[in-house]
């Protein structure tokens, strides 16, 4: 029922831990749902420099977790805003539809934690506030 | 790697002696039982005797057993057809909270369809409360239906209780319930006599007892007042109409002959040993239902805190070994274990659930290996946990 790179990314994720003093730190989901993912971001230059993940889940939330690390590291803010829980299950070779909530969680645990960092980082640059995305304003 | 087959409560490897015993009904005997020319005599012989050995096992007589796909249409034959011929205003059907869904959603089409049900709870241990079930018989009653062991904990319900109760309501009221128990999981691993325990119908599957998929029995106490639910032709007493299932039906009748609580009987030491290994070993876990009593030999269902099932299941999986998992995550509909939940279960919690299924052809060195292997999944889940 998973794809290959489902499993491989379940058998053997990456960016996984937690991070002393995180930049930014983003959580998402619910344990009565079985779900909770937890990205923790560092940042340079606007641009995340490091990204490590904890998980409570199944293989998809696992997974998800782990690439969505691999598909955002090195990339500006805007840029990792940009990828969709739609980029995500593509990068895995699709999830079962009944996971597809799977990648919704990785969105937006990554969002919070740009969001976060941004929050943290209102009073060093004017820029931050113009950025933040729509529907979640800090 | 050598695999290591803990999922026998979901199915079992069929016998040997019970596969040699049905070869024969494809190739060579291959006639249609209701054929009254020699071929169809031949099939009519075997199906009779297969018929005869469940009745046996059941201590009911033969004509009041029917063949059937499976469990789950035995059980929608058993209690769609006991509604309908019972069809009235208000009447009404008693379960439990954790019956198969083979029982569950035909309750739940029958509601939609008028009849009222009463869903009995479990406490802790998983047990129904015989207070409880007598309170909710009343003069509309047409059918109590208790699943006998259950599926994903092996806990025991009190069935020859519940038929004493029925049994001196109906005496008392002269009135007729009846009670129907889906005893897929109980057969052959728990002695059962229809009359001593006052059950009216009681569905059994080959599959789950060393037998063949797609073949399994209802028994009928004679006398019921049933509606048939498939209209065809007159085969198994016009309950279920269709060309019968010689062979799958001589492999239910050789389970029958061959498996008996003895046949399970090192499992209970086995039971106790995985018990004792799975307390000891992984923290924080716990076992769901009664630990010695009223349970299955063959069933162990745990809960280990802060791991998710789905993940424990394919990483252990990945070394070979197959158990099953009350997780919503590995549900079709996302909802984690409804049977954990009615015995109090914490939701959260429900997600880390694995049901270990043992079988007759389990090892004891099968057990350490599961355990060596499940303790370094739960350490290497929890550590990726963000709870923790």
């Amino acid at each position: 029922m998973y794809s290959e790179k489902v499993l491989e990314h379940f058998y053997s994720p990456k960016n996984w831990g937690n991070m002393k003093d995180p930049d930014g730190v983003g959580e998402m989901g619910n344990p009565s749902c079985g779900d909770v993912l937890k990205i923790y971001i560092k940042v340079k230059d606007n641009k995340i420099t490091d990204i490590k993940f904890e998980t409570l889940g199944c293989a998809a939330a696992i997974a998800v977790s782990s690439i969505t690390t691999e598909m955002v590291k090195g990339k500006t803010l805007e840029e990792a805003l940009k990828i969709s829980k739609q980029d995500i299950a593509k990068e895995l070779g699709g999830l079962p539809p009944a996971k597809m909530h799977c990648s919704n969680l990785a969105e937006e645990a990554l969002r919070i934690a740009i969001e976060n960092f941004k929050e943290k980082n209102k009073n060093l640059s004017g820029e931050a506030e113009r950025t933040l995305p729509t529907g979640r304003q800090a | 790697m050598k695999r290591i087959y803990f999922d026998n409560a979901a199915t079992t490897q069929v016998d040997r002696r019970v596969l040699t015993a049905m070869k024969p009904y494809f190739s060579d005997i291959y006639g249609n039982a209701s054929s009254l020319h020699s071929f169809g005599l031949s099939a009519k012989r075997a199906l009779e005797e297969a018929r005869k050995k469940v009745a046996k096992k059941l201590g009911a007589k033969h004509n009041e057993i029917i063949f059937t796909s499976g469990a789950t249409e035995a059980d929608n034959i058993a209690l769609r057809g006991v509604a309908y011929k019972n069809a009235g205003p208000n009447n009404h059907i008693i379960t439990t909270k954790i019956e198969h869904p083979a029982v569950l959603e035909t309750c739940r089409f029958l509601e939609s369809q008028g009849t009222r049900v009463t869903y009995l709870s479990v406490d802790k241990e998983g047990l129904i409360n015989l207070k409880e079930l007598k309170k909710a018989i009343g003069p509309k009653t047409i059918l109590v239906s208790i699943i006998f062991a259950n599926n994903e904990t092996g806990v025991i319900q009190p069935i020859e209780g519940i038929g004493r109760i029925i049994k001196k309501h109906n005496e008392k009221t002269d009135s007729r319930v009846y009670l129907h128990t889906d005893a897929v999981q109980a057969f052959t691993k728990i002695d059962i006599d229809v009359n001593q325990l006052n059950v009216d119908l009681l569905s059994i599957s080959a599959h789950k007892v060393y037998g063949p998929k797609g073949v399994g029995a209802l028994y009928i106490k004679e006398g019921t007042a049933m509606e048939r639910i498939t209209h065809g032709g007159h085969h198994e007493y016009n309950f279920r109409p269709g060309t019968e299932n010689v062979a799958g039906a001589v492999g239910l009748g050789k389970t029958a002959e061959l498996f008996s609580p003895t046949s399970y009987k090192k499992l209970e030491k086995f039971r106790k040993y995985l018990i004792k290994k799975l307390l000891s070993e992984i923290s924080d876990c716990y076992i769901n239902g009664p630990k010695n009593e009223n349970v299955l030999v063959n069933i162990v269902n745990v809960t280990i805190k802060g791991a998710e099932g789905e993940a424990m299941m394919l990483l252990l999986d990945k070394e070979g070994i197959s158990v099953s998992t009350g997780s919503a995550c590995a549900s079709s509909n996302l909802e984690p274990s409804y049977v954990l939940q009615a015995m109090g279960v914490p939701k959260e919690e429900t997600h880390g659930s694995l049901r270990i299924s043992l079988g007759i052809n389990s090892q004891k060195g099968e057990i350490d290996q599961f355990i060596l292997h499940l303790k370094e999944i739960v350490a290497r889940l929890r550590k990726l946990n963000p709870l923790l």
